[in-house]
């Protein structure tokens, strides 16, 4: 999102212009809740109006997300909101482009696209809602879950070591990397409008706990152990000691700003869209010239 | 097609890496250049280094369906070309070898050996390379072409490497020339030439220029044999015509980013080969399913599973047919060669557009990979683009009124409005009025999920409908396939797609031999003409299913459509193409009742 939108936006908007048709259907107590409260925040105080962004998901009790949130919205398939996500960017630039969903959606089933976002740099924020278990399938171990989690999939205790998502997209070259928790919610809005406008890939894992279907990691779990980064002076240019501090876990527990470097995104470096608006936009129709480049071309 | 009078195959055989492609790229450019039509298949094998090529090349005076039956020159880069291919060559027929190195068998009789001593001809030059530009120069006297063609193509080939080369590989070409006319009989048929030059392309560039001529604005792809040249052509031509070309991580990721670039407004594309086609599947019902327009193009290969990457099949038909779970309405069409790859191409994206769901392209690698001439007054890169009931301008009225919920933005826009004829008014992204959300769940005409909580038989079944009422909308804008040759045959052949050339020139071959034959080629999969199919066929004598693989993929959709049953089949699934003598073999057998299924056995051993 560009500089200029937010000073040309005429129409003040508020958080209730980002409501949904729907109601969620999250459990009560769920912290998804939070994570779509605290956006709807962001988004109308960054003065976008509902047409201008677009929210992105895949499957799963947080990826119901763009039916609860008014704006353009896409429910696509499992493991592939990042896709769908980059093709609408690449497409459209001028969109603020939201991708929102869960921690199996994007770090299990989703994961090379997870990956390759990262790399690329492409101009969008992502919230992983990380529960560290799959809820919508009754739970399951998710590639977050800790080793020793008793599930319905893992009835006596996990074995495999967890993946971390914060490590992993700095490594692979994200350019905003941070963690939330949605029992501080004025802290997320604070990480969500510093994600949102970051000009490259943005991450941020945040801390929504299952209270159905996760025990181990609770509201009860997290409250005594997040500490912020914020707290701790933390450059998030050093990228060592970002990698550091993501993968303490145990009695203290990061969450804040891991890491904010500036890159040039791949709309940027696209070359067909030095000039002439989204691709999205243009007369598709081939000029007389053109035709006569390209069969020239074959002779 | 009018019958040739110079009709003539040069074929190049060697190991990848001795450099098949140079002699057969400057051969080609000679005939084009001249007016003749030419029609290149490659039999190739998946390696860098090694392994056996053997490129043919057919030329003529009249346009070409297919590489043909025979060939009359073997230019054999090593000995294992001269051990493999010697003796199918029939009388007439030449064979081109290092005497230096290479040593013959006993040639079948009428063949004339063209021993060559390269050494001599090159000053002992120590680069191999050397020997094809000896080779081309040979092939030019032998074709009895004037030396300046070849002069001119050597210069132009070799412009940015310099003068050096150009007079090196000129020189060595001259002296190969020079000792041909000098010691053996040129061909008696002359060369002829054409009104005025002609353009070359491959399936492959067709197919990435239909989308181009179609308005495609983003393309994306995994690279994949043999559909990788699309991406070759698109990745160097976009520049020039603003097409965005991303190579992605896999074809899932594919598959999806041209929902989300379609969804965004860009006509989008991809190709893939039937691996990549299987992981793209679960994407395509998704695009069905939020009734997005995209174009999914499969060239086929040997399968299954990775198979045999470098060889041509008709094996994906019932894996197109049943792509994605689910019971939804797709596109699939199956053109005939390159020039109707590329007609096709705008078309089906038409079609796409105006029925809001997925289309597949049915390519393999004989028409993709193929080279073929074509008249450039035959490319219109200009057709006639329709892109459906799309909403491209913003709204601004009071629906615009924020905050409350019954008149917010994007009130009282339904994307999936259940119309008469199924087709919802369809809004691009980010236009100011028209907010909604698009999902792959079931989901009512505002783009409420109706699938995990309140699900309403009566809602789906509503949208079930008029997800296939749209479909049914579109459909009389096909063409339905028609009956080609005379109309009271012995026999009727149908094929479908890529074998139409083969089929087309073993009705010649038939009627020569007496036996008169027609051809329904079936070019529209989906939406099929069943009962126009059913019509033309009950009028035939004898219907002959001519397809590329083992268990009759086509006949078991016709007949799964129609009840029709054929009287007889010709099938291949060796990874070689057809080549028109199997099929007036497997008439014959046919006619004479000696089988009801006739599989060639190929002669060619690449």
């Amino acid at each position: 999102m560009s500089e200029t939108k937010i000073a040309e936006s005429i129409i003040e908007t508020t958080s209730k212009d980002f409501k949904g048709k729907v109601d969620p259907d999250w459990c009560p107590g769920c912290g998804d809740f939070s994570v779509l409260k605290s956006l709807q925040v962001v988004v109308s105080s960054l003065g976008l109006r509902p047409h201008e962004v677009v929210t992105i998901s895949g499957i799963g009790c947080s990826s119901n997300f763009p039916g609860y949130f008014n704006a353009y919205g896409m429910h696509t398939l499992h493991g592939r909101s990042l896709a769908v996500a980059t093709g609408v960017k690449m497409a459209n630039h001028e969109m603020t482009v939201l991708v929102t969903g869960g921690d199996g959606d994007g770090y299990g089933i989703g994961g090379n696209h997870f990956t390759h976002i990262s790399r690329r740099n492409v101009d969008l924020t992502y919230l992983v809602m990380n529960n560290q278990i799959y809820g919508l399938t009754t739970g399951q171990i998710s590639p977050t879950s800790e080793i020793g989690m008793k599930t319905k999939s893992t009835p006596f205790g996990n074995v495999e070591k967890p993946l971390n998502p914060i490590t992993q997209a700095i490594m692979n070259g994200a350019t905003f990397v941070a963690r939330g928790y949605s029992g501080d919610q004025k802290h997320l809005q604070m990480l969500m409008k510093e994600a949102i406008q970051h000009h490259g890939f943005s991450l941020i894992d945040i801390f929504s706990p299952c209270v159905t279907f996760n025990h181990d990691n609770d509201y009860a779990f997290f409250r005594p152990r997040v500490r912020k980064l914020e707290d701790e002076g933390h450059n998030p240019e050093d990228w060592k000691s970002a990698c550091e501090k993501a993968l303490m876990w145990g009695d203290e527990i990061y969450i804040g700003k891991f890491l904010h470097v500036q890159r040039p995104t791949l709309d940027a470096q696209e070359p067909v869209l030095e000039e002439g608006g989204p691709i999205a936009h243009r007369e598709i129709a081939i000029s007389n010239e053109q035709s006569e480049t390209i069969i020239k071309r074959m002779m | 097609m009018k019958d040739a009078k110079f009709d003539f195959a040069l074929a190049i055989g060697g190991a990848a890496g001795q450099g098949v492609a140079t002699p057969g790229n400057i051969l080609a450019r000679m005939f084009v250049r001249r007016g003749l039509h030419i029609h290149a298949y490659n039999a190739y094998q998946s390696i860098i280094r090694g392994g056996h090529i053997l490129l043919t090349i057919r030329v003529a005076d009249v346009e070409l369906p297919c590489h043909g039956d025979k060939i009359d020159l073997l230019m054999c880069l090593n000995q294992d070309t001269l051990d493999r291919h010697l003796q199918i060559l029939g009388p007439g027929g030449r064979a081109i070898y290092n005497s230096d190195k290479l040593e013959p068998s006993e040639p079948p009789e009428g063949v004339t050996l063209v021993p060559i001593p390269v050494g001599e001809l090159t000053d002992n030059n120590p680069n191999k390379l050397m020997q094809n530009t000896a080779f081309i120069g040979v092939t030019t006297a032998l074709m009895g072409i004037d030396f300046e063609v070849l002069g001119e193509a050597l210069t132009e080939v070799f412009k940015r490497k310099g003068q050096d080369v150009i007079d090196l590989n000129t020189g060595t070409a001259k002296a190969a020339f020079d000792y041909t006319h000098a010691n053996f009989e040129i061909f008696p048929d002359p060369v002829p030439s054409g009104d005025e030059p002609l353009a070359v392309w491959s399936g492959n560039d067709a197919l990435a220029m239909g989308g181009a001529a179609a308005g495609v604005k983003f393309y994306a792809a995994y690279p994949m044999s043999p559909a990788t040249g699309v991406l070759h052509w698109m990745a160097n031509n976009a520049r020039d015509l603003d097409i965005m070309v991303r190579q992605i991580e896999d074809e899932i990721g594919v598959a999806n980013i041209v929902i989300g670039a379609a969804h965004a407004g860009a006509r989008a594309m991809c190709a893939t080969s039937g691996g990549g086609f299987a992981l793209m599947t679960e994407a395509i019902g998704s695009a069905a399913m939020m009734e997005i327009p995209v174009v999914y193009i499969n060239v086929m290969r040997a399968g299954p599973s990775t198979g045999v990457p470098t060889k041509t099949e008709q094996g994906d038909l019932w894996q197109m047919l049943g792509a994605s779970q689910g019971d939804f309405q797709r596109f699939i069409v199956a053109p005939k060669n390159a020039l109707d790859a590329f007609n096709t191409i705008p078309e089906v994206f038409n079609l796409c557009d105006a029925a809001q769901c997925p289309g597949i392209v049915l390519s393999d690698l004989l028409i993709s990979e193929g080279t073929f001439s074509v008249p450039a007054k035959e490319i219109n890169m200009q057709p006639e683009i329709n892109r459906g009931e799309l909403i491209t301008e913003p709204r601004v009225s009071n629906d615009d009124g924020l905050a409350d919920p019954a008149t917010r933005e994007g009130g009282g826009y339904k994307r999936y409005k259940d119309t008469e004829n199924g087709v919802s008014p369809r809004a691009i992204l980010g236009l100011e009025g028209y907010v909604h959300v698009v999902s792959t769940d079931e989901h009512d005409e505002d783009g409420v999920l109706i699938s995990d909580e309140f699900t309403n038989p009566h809602k789906r079944q509503m949208m079930v409908e008029k997800r296939a009422r749209k479909f049914e909308s579109v459909v009389d804008r096909i063409a339905p396939p028609e009956l080609e040759g005379p109309a009271d045959a012995d026999v009727t052949l149908l094929g479908w797609g890529s074998t139409w050339g083969v089929i087309h020139e073993a009705c010649k071959q038939l009627s020569n031999a007496g036996i008169i034959a027609n051809h329904l080629p079936v070019k529209w999969i989906v939406p099929l003409y069943g009962d126009e199919i059913e019509e033309i066929l009950g009028r035939s004598k004898r219907v002959i299913i001519v397809e590329n693989n083992q268990s009759g993929q086509f006949a078991r959709y016709l007949r799964s459509e129609t009840g029709f049953k054929a009287n007889g089949h010709i099938r291949k699934y060796d990874g070689e193409p057809f080549m028109p003598h199997h099929i007036v073999a497997g008439v014959q057998e046919q006619l004479a009742n000696e089988t009801e299924i006739y599989v060639p056995r190929h002669e060619i051993m690449v």
